[in-house]
């Protein structure tokens, strides 16, 4: 069926470049595992510093492999927009994740070295995921990805909550790809190929396949995928687990898997099941409302800060799938910035979180930040852009991304989605405005006033974040019509 | 640059200075601020000679195209040295009230300027949409870190009613840029105008009611006031300014500027609706002013009551009673924003805002008396006063468009005398308890510096309306004839679709 397939085995210069940011990440990760029982306790910090560079040099890589894009052995990998624009995505979360990670880690006594390797390996399958054009690399992706991120929730061993959270974690999302690949086994059942652009033209061509058997497999990845993004009513897993695990994983999770699960969710149906997209609208369009009303309303009575961020992120990825929902080029440009924003602004709170916590994560009450805004102004500045962005208020990148997304939906005619998403968000500004309160409106408590000042690594963190947040919420432009280019 | 894009970035600049000043040194950031403030105003009175020809129209976010797009006309003009008045006022009548937190609230203040200048100069409704969300952070703040008791609940309030009201309109926005292709007010009134654009009325009416309800809630217009006595009562006297002077005016400018032209259709056939709920408002606001115990509380439902004959005018479709709205607007910006300065003066003396702790307050502060009986005079609608000329506008459209309405809305205006009176009475007449003669003494020099403007202004524009009205007039007959070219689009047969035409065709304002 692939011409060049006898050529395709060795593979050329030009696809090895593609393949390029996987390469530096798998061999950096392996690096890390071979020095780890080598360095001396004291000189842990060279592997963070090791990791951080290699993330950095992977997303170079990302950049430099667009300047030749095209598909790579056999066509199962594919670098375009798309991709491109999830890889610097993916990388750049990894990158924020090693910063807000370095302090956190000495700070709870864990073992550095297991750690990096695994976030490198984590960040590694991302970048398989969203380049796949073929459904099983996609899944080795997603289980690279998926194997090492239930490691590192329960990285810290000694903490019951980590434990039952990776557990959790596991458990369920073992299930979920279960169920990914007995979509894709019947897929190939209907249609006899693997490759995207293969299913997609047996859908379209005359002698179509059975469709029966195409709806139950699209249902079944629709299920898995769904789990991945924790999309309602697969979300139960979420609140545990970002509750659960150590505050810069959960900022990871919420940010660089989700944003990769996205990522192939829009690939898959957009492109392989785009020509059956009327039967899978109503399903996506339901799932967008509970998605934000379960998040939103449950997110209002929390008061553990970790979770309240957990349920706000199924809000969030119902805002996501509201931009699916619109099946256009603008929906799909819409989810990839509101994914970048939300990574930045997520990972900006998650930051904050880390910082205040401290050891043992002892403070993680809403109320424990009482006073935090006039103790140490500038973290907690930093923060507030990050929860004015999170409420969706104008010159930050969650606004302008949540603009983004409803007008893509009113442009295919969901009137109703937007208006209920909108006021969606209205019940959303509730919840984050506690979080301002308590911190400038409330008079500092214990927890704020023994507060040590911000850690290097984590203060890098929130300024990125926050400084990011500003800098897409004013010029949306740079990323947007890259973006658009991509969706395209 | 043109001097309005010099009155938006003054205040910002103003703002990322006040945050690297250092945190101690109180002098110093609030004179800073004053500074800036005094510039921008400064600035701003060269602009009812200029403003025609100022305007910056430049591209901001190509896709979907969003442009930073600010302009001024008559109706926007006077709202803009509002702003820019007040601020200074503002600040100075915080020098020695706010003693915590310096330097956030001052800088604040300025940010909240920048976002209230912006609203009205935005010709782009995304950027407009931004000014309006913009400037809800800063008062926000400003009621729930320095206000009283019930700050917290009032802060929340305050904005979530706001933010609930405006994310149906940026709905109604998007929609009309996926119908017009542009956020551009301009080109989006002048396709309208040409039939280019064609609105079914269903369309037109859910559009109105987004746009309508959001305005509506920032006015306030009964029954969405709720919010207001709270957010009034809590905040600190400079946010209590702020918020009835200039804030309150957001929605009444969004009604005229938007709602009107752009869904005249709409707007007419609500009207009567509309109506009685101002008029509901006017009076109810008055009853219930007339039983407050506390001053704050009854000048906050007196803005329920001013606000109330702004929507009457505005929706009585006439010459008069628009030109009277927008008089109004500024005249309530004056004389409610001096109300609240001199409660906040006789709160810093006595620490109370409940009427029964005073009495007697013209024996120790006569000068204080004879200000405060003036507002009171002005706000009530005296002769030769602000007041009178707007609401005497306003009944004079009301009674044009249906007698009736001018007849209740008049009860309302007796109304105001009686509560406004009495309160003086009570206050500043009878006997002096120990108390008052301890802690009231009369104006300081600040203290007059902060008034004074604003006395002047209400004698001013209650005497020699000539340097006000024309241009508001003149920006109105063109709101009123867009009212009416709509309207006669509206019976011809629907147009080609693809005819729109160029956004240079119509200029506001002129």
């Amino acid at each position: 069926m692939d011409a060049n397939v006898p050529q395709g085995l060795i593979p050329s210069a030009a696809e090895l470049i593609r393949f390029l940011p996987e390469i530096i990440l798998t061999l950096a990760g392996v690096l890390i595992m071979v020095l780890e029982p080598l360095t001396p306790p004291r000189g842990k910090r060279t592997l963070g510093y090791l990791s951080f560079a290699a993330l950095a040099a992977a997303l170079g890589a990302s950049i430099y492999a667009y300047s030749m894009p095209g598909p790579a052995f056999s066509g199962m990998l594919v670098v375009d927009g798309f991709s491109t624009f999830f890889r610097v995505l993916v990388t750049a979360v990894g990158l924020l994740t090693v910063l807000s990670s370095s302090h956190f880690l000495e700070r709870e006594g864990a073992e550095p070295g297991e750690y990096y390797a695994l976030l490198l390996f984590s960040v590694m399958g991302q970048c398989v995921m969203v380049g796949a054009n073929e459904l099983i690399l996609l899944f080795i992706g997603l289980e690279i990805s998926s194997i090492a991120s239930y490691v590192m929730t329960g990285y810290l061993r000694d903490d019951k909550r980590a434990n039952e959270a990776a557990l959790k974690y596991f458990l369920l999302g073992s299930f979920a790809t279960a169920f990914l690949l007995y979509g894709v086994a019947l897929i190939y059942g209907a249609t006899g190929t693997t490759s995207l652009i293969a299913i997609r033209a047996a859908l379209a061509s005359s002698a179509r396949p059975d469709l029966l058997l195409v709806a139950v497999s699209a249902a079944l990845m629709f299920v898995g995928f769904m789990f991945k993004i924790s999309g309602a009513p697969f979300q139960i897993w979420a609140p545990d687990v970002y509750q659960g695990a150590p505050t810069p994983v959960a900022a990871f999770l919420s940010a660089g898997p989700k944003a990769a699960a996205f990522a192939i969710f829009l690939r898959v149906f957009s492109s392989a099941f785009g020509s059956i997209g009327d039967r899978w609208e109503p399903l996506v369009w339901f799932s967008a409302l509970l998605s934000m009303t379960i998040g939103n309303f449950a997110a209002l009575t929390q008061s553990n800060i970790k979770r309240m961020l957990a349920y706000s992120s199924i809000a969030h990825a119902g805002y996501v799938l509201v931009a699916m929902t619109a099946r256009s080029e603008d929906g799909s440009a819409a989810a990839m910035f509101y994914l970048g924003a939300y990574a930045l602004m997520n990972i900006g709170a998650f930051a904050a979180v880390a910082h205040f916590s401290r050891k043992g994560e002892r403070y993680l009450e809403i109320n424990d930040m009482a006073g935090l805004g006039f103790r140490q102004p500038v973290p907690a500045a930093l923060f507030s852009i990050c929860i004015l962005s999170l409420i969706g208020v104008p010159l930050t990148a969650g606004f302008f991304g949540k603009f983004y997304i409803f007008k893509a939906a009113l442009q295919s005619n969901l009137i109703w989605l937007t208006v209920l998403g909108l006021l969606n968000s209205a019940v959303g500004a509730y919840y984050y405005l506690r979080v301002l309160v308590v911190m400038y409106m409330h008079e500092p408590g214990e927890a704020t006033t023994s507060l040590q000042p911000i850690t290097a690594g984590l203060g890098a963190a929130l300024w990125i974040t926050a400084a990011g947040t500003l800098a897409l919420g004013i010029f949306p432009s740079m990323v947007l019509e890259f973006a658009i280019k991509a969706a395209q | 640059m043109s001097l309005l894009d010099l009155l938006l970035a003054i205040p910002l600049a103003g703002f990322l200075l006040l945050l690297f000043l250092p945190r101690d040194d109180h002098r110093t950031i609030r004179t800073a601020a004053l500074v800036v403030s005094l510039i921008v105003f400064a600035a701003s009175l060269a602009l009812p000679f200029h403003y025609e020809t100022q305007t910056t129209d430049v591209v901001w976010i190509r896709q979907p195209e969003i442009h930073y797009h600010v302009g001024a006309d008559g109706l926007s003009l006077w709202l803009i040295l509002l702003s820019t008045l007040l601020t200074p006022i503002a600040i100075l009548i915080s020098w020695s009230y706010i003693q915590t937190r310096v330097k956030e609230f001052f800088a604040f203040l300025l940010l909240l300027e920048f976002g209230l200048i912006g609203v009205f100069m935005a010709l782009d409704l995304f950027l407009f949409y931004v000014f309006w969300e913009v400037s809800l952070v800063p008062m926000y703040f400003l009621i729930g870190v320095w206000g009283h008791e019930r700050r917290i609940y009032a802060a929340v309030k305050f904005f979530l009613y706001t933010m609930a009201g405006s994310v149906l309109m940026l709905a109604a926005m998007i929609y009309l840029y996926n119908r017009a292709g542009t956020f551009d007010y301009g080109s989006i009134l002048a396709s309208l105008a040409s039939g280019a654009l064609a609105l079914t009325a269903a369309e037109q009416m859910l559009l109105f009611l987004a746009f309508f309800v959001a305005f509506a809630i920032k006015v306030p217009l009964f029954p969405l006031h709720t919010w207001l006595p709270d957010a009034h009562v809590e905040a600190p006297t400079a946010g209590s300014v702020m918020l009835a002077s200039v804030m309150l005016k957001m929605g009444t400018y969004g009604l005229l500027r938007f709602c009107l032209p752009m869904f005249p259709q709409a707007a007419r056939a609500c009207a009567p609706w509309i109506v009685t709920l101002a008029i509901i408002g006017i009076i109810y606001g008055a009853l219930v002013a007339l039983v407050q115990p506390n001053m704050k509380k009854l000048v906050a439902y007196s803005s329920v009551s001013h606000l109330g004959f702004v929507v009457l005018g505005i929706f009585s479709f006439t010459q008069q009673g628009l030109d009277g709205a927008v008089y109004q607007m500024l005249n309530h910006g004056i004389s409610t924003g001096a109300l609240f300065i001199l409660v906040g003066y006789l709160y810093e003396r006595r620490h109370s805002l409940e009427i029964k702790d005073f009495g007697g307050v013209s024996t120790p502060a006569p000068w204080l008396a004879t200000v405060f009986l003036i507002t009171t005079l002005a706000s009530i609608g005296l002769p030769t006063l602000n007041n009178f000329v707007g609401e005497y506008l306003v009944l004079q459209g009301a009674a044009q468009a249906n007698f009736t309405w001018a007849v209740f809305a008049a009860i309302g205006v007796i109304l105001s005398a009686c509560y406004m009176l009495w309160m003086y009475q009570r206050t500043f007449y009878g006997e002096t308890p120990e108390e008052v003669r301890a802690h009231v003494h009369d104006l300081s020099l600040r203290e007059w510096a902060a008034i004074v403007p604003l006395v002047i202004l209400m004698v001013w524009m209650g005497s020699y309306t000539r340097t006000f009205l024309p241009v508001v007039s003149a920006a109105n007959t063109g709101i009123l004839q867009h009212v009416d070219v709509n309207r006669r689009i509206q019976v011809k047969a629907p147009p080609p679709v693809n005819a729109r035409p160029a956004a240079q065709e119509i200029v506001i304002g002129r």
